[in-house]
């Protein structure tokens, strides 16, 4: 191949780094009206009374919008596909606050200035209400944080609002319980992991404008676009073909924009004035009024013989949501479907448990999305049967983990809030990846440990799964043009939000075109001109629109073709990319095909677009290995390396896909050490800047191997899978299983921190 | 209020009040590589250089400004041309948003420790944040343009 | 920050007037965290230009001007050899280059920030602080009264000893404030300690020093005692980055592998 699997710089990376305008806000219209959020100060409460009589009065104050504005719709705010599996559980302003940084209401002025100032003159009288802020006593709890009657789920998804679940899920393969009376060796668990922040470096943006047309033009950072604009149009009474949205350059998102932020607001706002209005959260109402990952408690039992065969497994989960559910049900299932196939010869197993409301920034979708939870519950797990069993954790998965060919019944039985499909694995190296992990990190000499006088060094592992696109649901297409002069445009509704999807796809299209990645201009992400794509979640991007591509990029091949055999009168014509040959030994040019059929002769514009919908969706596989340095006297633990070997097919840009493992594996490492959403007793987040809610930085990553096995799957554009999320998978159980092996002391709460490590260290100094 | 800042080399007079940050006059100003990141200076992400030197524009008022150089990485593209072609090389151009400032520090790093190693590197770095790249891909990308003394 | 005027003082004179003028005027010198802790200004007054940005070394001491930045202290070569560079360490593990190019010394030193990694430093350096009408005062006493607040900072001055420092700050990533930060230093056989962020402001362990200065012979049992007073003397409390347990529990570890570092500890 001379482009795909070939080293190749992004298309707009120049671009970027010279500072060319490419984000949001760097579009935003300068007359634009500032749309400014007052946030509740209550974690739940109804408002009583809103005195804005004298902030409408300030010069520049535009109008002032409260939950009266709006017709009472109830929506989800969640990207996902039509019908969403998430509960229309939210109004575009309610009555009723639900967390601390919830909208109140909006002033729309001239400046954020008056905005400001608009503010401290509106008076708000709330009735403060009881605040659920204990996921393990939500359930049930007297008081009910969605009663109103309009909340509804789209299909079953075990919505009980007035128990305060917002979805739950039970699925098993045979009798667990009985299956574990008859292990030798059994383990019972429970872990949690916290609420993670995603922290992309670009806060929450969107502008809006009317154009000539009258039609509003939202410019906004997001990662689904489309989901965006048919969102507004349900809420807000628009019609879809009033409304175009686009995505410029995004800043980041991990998931976090993956549902509406400002949208809502701001194309209200420009739909009733007629004027340009925008939105930019500050990094506070990012962390405390975006979303954040679903803090979670997980059980685990595990049943084994004694010679080391995985018999049963029981995964019993509770998921904290927040105020609001989406993609409440979807994240749990994913806790159990892209984590237990991990070890698919069980006799039996069980996933089963409850997500719950709380009065809690909303959880929403976070790179991982529940895997990473899972991950770390179930592979910790399996450290502590293995330590029971007498057994080498590389050995115990060696035998029981998922292997080419192979299949697990939960592939039928779980999907996206619903059945799933059933695949077989085609591709599936994570025997290999293990193999080559244990080499890289020299797991025989340094496993368990190595004293070296204040500090133990040691080394850790798990292995992960994911998915590729959400099969029968995720659609990917791709529209190819030939210009003049050979050269292609390729309009793709996927999402680029940084990783680097549009130079994937050029390269996809280069590759069956046979051309450079040059001759291919990408345009994308522009509801009007681009065609649609689900977005940028599920990891669905390379192997979803990649394959779209893919066909669409054939289809243009045989279309030029067929000019060229037209031109050159004779059926049997080569084509080498750039030019048609006939058997004759006569040619033309691509360039001078191009003009011809643009300009002088049997003019046309040759335009193709094709679609995929995918019929499964084929894991990527990796296996994790950290060593550490850890303290024994403070706890403080010194990442020497972190060791990630991947399966994820054919790597289509090679060095953006090692880009994405290591930037997941640091994501990881984050939650495993020391990220932490923090609230105070009132249900306020502490944690509520960059100042008390650090991620890693240059000097905490010391050093990152990560590598590729060969693998190729035959469903994906030239063999790809995936290679978006499966990174941040396995760091938080490698980190704990490291500890453990240094220092013997078990940590079952993210984040691991020293003072846990050595608090129980003391505790089992006393023992 | 005027004050007048040297930007890129040209001379210019801004219009501001004593409570405006150097950030948001350049953005007013069309300057929109100088972005924001967060409200506490904690990212790196509004960094330009005055008089040679990286700062937060976030914090800086633009008065304080007043009669200083500034730089922001429309003063320095053939460097960050050079720059970004190792990124690209390398995998670390992903959502690009740190990029630019990031660019202006390495300009003036480059200028302020001779043949740093990538601990140094690493360390007169550490205030420009990076969610995307896990910083390796970055700092492979620097040491190799650092190297480059074409 | 809401401000209604901003001045550049002529003279320091100017500046002490116009900062006593009124509750609501402040001297601004780097900004950054006035910009964090201010809402509203009503004259914020700069020294820029009056001379307060040098580093000397005279009659034996270290002379840095109030305006001189965290990043000039950093890359000075009399401090980088001053008690094995411990006032670099300090300061150069301050935030990121940005920061560090326009946060000022004399902006540390009068904001007595309690996770100040600048303070315990300078407290077991033989450190005076000049004030614009007070003059010379020592550093303990400016800490513990509030009656210079509204004096300006010229310089401070350090001895230029020779001896040996430790300086440790814990902290969940380098860009974040100590969960505690340490200091010792070993100057003519005497020891100084100070322990600081706990979350409280460092302060000298004075009975520690006492203790330990009062032996014949530092063994492991002596330094074990001294760390064990400290952890009696210093007010330690639980916040955001630790718990009050754990504070103490490492506070004791870096005591102790400060005192064996700077007294070359071979038992």
């Amino acid at each position: 191949m001379k482009v795909v699997n070939n080293i190749t710089p992004s298309v707009d990376g120049l671009g970027i780094i010279k500072g060319r305008p490419a984000y949001t806000d760097d579009f935003a219209d300068k007359n634009s009206l500032i749309v400014k959020v007052m946030r509740s100060p209550h974690a739940y409460a109804k408002i009583i009374k809103i005195d804005s009589v004298e902030a409408e009065k300030l010069p520049g104050i535009e109008m002032v919008l409260t939950y009266k504005d709006f017709s009472r719709v109830s929506f989800t705010r969640a990207g996902q596909g039509y019908p969403e599996p998430s509960p229309y559980d939210k109004f575009v302003l309610d009555e009723y606050v639900r967390y601390v940084g919830d909208e109140v209401l909006a002033v729309v002025g001239m400046d954020l200035k008056v905005c400001e100032e608009a503010l401290a003159l509106i008076k708000v009288e709330y009735e403060i209400l009881e605040p659920v802020l204990d996921f393990e006593n939500a359930i049930d709890n007297p008081s009910v944080i969605h009663p109103e009657p309009e909340a509804h789920e789209m299909f079953p998804i075990g919505f009980e609002p007035l128990r305060n679940i917002a979805a739950s899920y039970h699925m098993n393969v045979g009798d667990v319980e009985k299956t574990l009376t008859e292990c030798d060796v059994v383990i019972k668990e429970t872990f949690f992991t916290q609420a993670q922040a995603h922290v992309m470096l670009e806060p929450h943006t969107v502008n809006a404008r009317m154009d000539y047309q009258e039609r509003l033009c939202i410019y906004d950072s997001t990662q689904t676009p489309y989901h965006m604009r048919r969102i507004i149009s349900q809420a807000l009474n628009i019609p879809l073909s009033k409304i175009r949205v686009v995505k410029p350059r995004v800043g980041g998102a991990f998931g976090g924009k993956q549902g509406i932020h400002g949208e809502m607001l701001v194309a209200w706002v420009t739909y009733k004035t007629g004027k340009p209005a925008k939105m930019i959260y500050t990094r506070k109402e990012v962390f405390e009024s975006s979303y954040s990952r679903h803090p979670m408690k997980m059980t685990v039992t595990l049943g084994a013989d004694k010679s080391g065969v995985l018999k049963a497994l029981d995964f019993h989960c509770l998921s904290d949501t927040g105020a609001y559910g989406e993609h409440a049900l979807t994240v749990f299932m994913v806790v159990g479907s892209k984590v237990l196939p991990l070890y698919n010869k069980v006799d039996s197993v069980r996933f089963y448990g409850d997500v719950v409301y709380t009065n809690h920034t909303p959880a929403g979708a976070y790179r991982g999305y529940g895997a990473i939870q899972g991950n770390f519950a179930l592979e910790s797990a399996v450290d502590i049967l293995c330590e029971k069993l007498g057994m080498s954790p590389i050995e115990f998965r060696q035998l029981n983990m998922m292997k080419e060919t192979e299949t697990s019944p939960i592939f039928e039985i779980m999907g996206e809030g619903t059945a799933g499909t059933a695949m077989i694995m085609e591709t599936c190296k994570l025997e290999e990846c293990v193999e080559k992990g244990t080499k890289l990190i020299d797991w025989k000499n340094k496993y368990p440990s190595i004293d070296m006088g204040n500090k133990v060094k040691s080394v850790g592992m798990a292995i992960a799964m994911q998915g590729s696109g959400i099969p029968y649901i995720d659609m990917g297409s791709a529209t190819i043009k030939l210009n003049d002069d050979g050269f292609y445009n390729l309009l793709v509704g996927a999402t680029d939000i940084g990783q680097g999807s549009d130079t994937v796809l050029v390269q996809i299209a280069a590759e069956v075109l046979m051309t450079t990645v040059d001759k291919v201009v990408i345009y994308s992400s522009d509801t009007d001109l681009t065609p649609f794509d689900c977005g940028a979640y599920a990891s669905s991007t390379t192997y979803v629109s990649g394959n779209a591509v893919f066909k669409a990029a054939n289809e243009m091949k045989e279309a030029v073709l067929k000019e060229a055999r037209r031109i050159l009168k004779s059926e049997l014509v080569e084509f080498d990319g750039a030019v048609f040959t006939n058997e004759l030994g006569e040619s033309i040019t691509l360039i001078d095909l191009s003009n011809q059929i643009t300009y002088s002769e049997d003019q046309k514009q040759l335009s193709v677009t094709a679609s995929y919908v995918g019929h499964k969706s084929p894991p990527p596989f990796m296996a994790g290995f950290v060593e550490i340095d850890i303290d024994k006297e403070t706890g403080e633990i010194d990442i020497v390396d972190y060791v990630s070997v991947v399966d994820c097919g054919t790597t289509i840009n090679p060095k953006l896909a090692e880009g994405q493992v290591d930037g997941a594996i640091v994501q990881g490492l984050g939650m495993a050490m020391f990220e932490n959403v923090l609230y105070s007793k009132k249900g306020g987040l502490i944690s509520n800047s960059l100042m008390t809610y650090k991620i890693p930085t240059r000097v905490d990553i010391n050093h990152l191997t990560t590598v590729f096995v060969d693998s190729y799957e035959k469903s994906g554009p030239f063999g790809a899978k995936s290679v978006g999320e499966i990174g941040i998978d396995t760091p938080p159980a490698a980190l704990a299983n490291a500890v453990y092996n240094a220092l013997g002391v078990r940590i079952k709460s993210l984040p691991i921190t020293p003072e846990k490590i050595l608090l129980a260290l003391k505790a089992k100094g006393r023992e | 209020m005027k004050v007048k800042i040297t930007v890129n080399n040209q001379e210019k007079i801004f219009e501001c009040t004593p409570s405006d940050y150097l950030l948001d006059t350049l953005r007013d100003n069309n300057y929109v590589s100088v972005r924001r990141g967060c409200d506490t200076t904690n990212c790196g992400v509004c960094t330009v250089l005055m008089n040679g030197k990286p700062v937060p524009s976030c914090s800086v008022l633009t008065v304080q400004a007043d009669g200083k150089n500034i730089t922001t990485v429309e003063g320095i593209q053939e460097e960050a041309e050079k720059l970004g072609k190792y990124f690209g090389a390398e995998g670390a151009d992903q959502c690009g948003y740190c990029n630019p400032s990031l660019a202006l520090t390495v300009y003036a790093m480059k200028k302020e420790l001779v043949n740093p190693t990538v601990k140094e590197v690493k360390k007169y770095l550490v205030g420009n944040l990076c969610r995307c790249t896990g910083y390796i891909s970055q700092e492979r990308a620097i040491m190799k343009y650092l190297g480059d003394k074409s | 920050m809401k401000v209604s005027e901003y001045v550049k003082a002529k003279s320091l004179n100017e500046a002490y007037d116009l900062l006593r003028e009124n509750k609501k005027n402040y001297i601004i010198a780097g900004g950054a965290w006035m910009k964090l802790s201010v809402k509203t200004a009503d004259k914020l007054v700069s020294l820029d230009g009056l001379g307060l940005d040098q580093i000397v070394l005279k009659d034996g001491f270290i002379e840095i001007g109030a305006l001189s930045t965290l990043g000039q202290i950093e890359t000075n070569e009399t401090i980088k050899k001053l008690l094995d560079g411990i006032l670099v360490q300090a300061t150069g593990n301050i935030m990121g280059v940005n920061i560090r190019n326009i946060a000022t010394i004399g902006g540390s030193v009068m904001g007595k920030f309690s996770f100040s990694d600048i303070y315990p430093v300078l407290e077991v350096l033989d450190t005076k602080l000049v004030f614009h009408k007070h003059g010379e005062v020592e550093l303990l006493d400016f800490l513990n009264n509030t009656k210079f607040e509204k004096d300006i900072l010229v310089k401070i001055k350090i001895r230029n000893q020779k001896g040996k420092g430790f300086f440790k700050k814990v902290a969940t990533t380098p860009l974040d404030f100590s969960i505690i930060n340490v200091a010792c230093s070993y100057v003519e056989n005497r020891l100084k300690i100070t322990v600081g962020s706990t979350p409280y402001i460092a302060k000298p362990c004075i009975k520690a020093m006492e203790y330990i200065n009062g032996v014949k012979e530092i063994t492991s049992e002596v330094i074990d005692k001294c760390s064990s007073i400290v952890l009696e003397e210093v007010k330690f409390s639980k916040n955001i980055r630790g718990s009050k347990e754990y504070r103490e529990e490492i506070a004791k570890v870096y005591v102790t592998r400060g005192i064996k570092q700077v007294i070359n500890y071979e038992g």
